[in-house]
């Protein structure tokens, strides 16, 4: 029950890489890692969402901080791999419309 | 309505770190109930929810205790989340917060208050009651398909 959060960053790309579960526990620190690499100008951030198993609001909650953020410095953040569950959690809140999300592609597992 | 078949409640510090282990448990009731994978996983959310709301709305002050019950019945399990800190009106944030809609600007998108929607989507029947502290009580019938333990274990012998 726990986040293992990875950061790759190469000049204005960032790429995230999570595992584990986000909840109130541990929301607070993913907002801390990430939220330094969104206040870049032009940063385009990828967040891999294929091997989180649990996410709830607190985690909503953190990327639409980090979209606000993104956006306010004129970059693009972008959810990768979402599971079936993820995905269903972020269309009934009407998040997809908002972020850009893709789904884990076809045949993969 | 058939009658309670048994009744589990835990009592934990209403700290973040206790919240996974809520969802455990949890896991481990409703999936002896027969409930689907999905209806589990709605379950998780909206018990985390209810938690968190414990958690961060409830013990602004200082932290206490919250109370997890379990009420097993043949047809359903209801999740009771209580704790004894400061009350907020639920029915009046309720009415505040939906999903997000396109229309509203990316910078005022709200960073929070999505769990009371998640529990009522989430949740067959939702109940509050806000007398000295706050408990939730929510619902979920197990209507969907079934996990058929029994068979499982008859392909296995057969096999």
């Amino acid at each position: 029950m726990n986040l293992t959060i990875n950061i790759n960053e190469t000049k204005n790309e960032v790429f995230v890489h999570l595992k584990g579960e986000i909840d109130a526990f541990t929301a607070p620190k993913l907002k801390e890692s990430l939220m330094p690499y969104s206040e870049k100008e032009n940063v385009y951030m990828t967040v891999c969402l294929q091997d989180v198993q649990y996410m709830d609001s607190t985690g909503l909650g953190v990327f639409v901080g980090l979209l606000k953020s993104v956006r306010k410095h004129n970059g693009h953040l972008k959810l990768t791999d979402l599971s079936p569950r993820l995905e269903r959690l972020f269309s009934i809140t009407g998040l997809s419309d908002i972020i850009d999300i893709s789904t884990k592609a076809v045949g993969e597992n | 309505m058939e009658m309670i078949k048994d009744y589990v409640e835990m009592k934990f510090p209403a700290k973040p770190e206790y919240i996974g282990v809520v969802r455990l448990t949890l896991s481990g009731i409703a999936s002896r109930m027969g409930f689907t994978y999905d209806d589990i996983e709605d379950l998780k959310v909206a018990t985390s929810e209810a938690c968190t709301n414990a958690v961060k709305h409830a013990y602004k002050e200082h932290p206490g205790e919250m109370i997890i019950g379990f009420g097993i019945y043949e047809d359903r399990l209801e999740v009771m989340v209580a704790d004894r800190g400061e009350s907020f009106e639920f029915d009046k944030l309720r009415e505040q917060l939906g999903p997000y809609t396109p229309s509203i600007p990316i910078e005022d998108l709200n960073e929070g208050g999505l769990g009371l929607f998640l529990i009522d989507t989430l949740m067959d029947e939702v109940k509050v009651l806000a007398e000295s502290g706050v408990t939730v009580f929510m619902t979920k019938f197990l209507n969907g398909e079934r996990v058929e333990n029994e068979t499982v274990i008859s392909k296995t012998e057969t096999n």
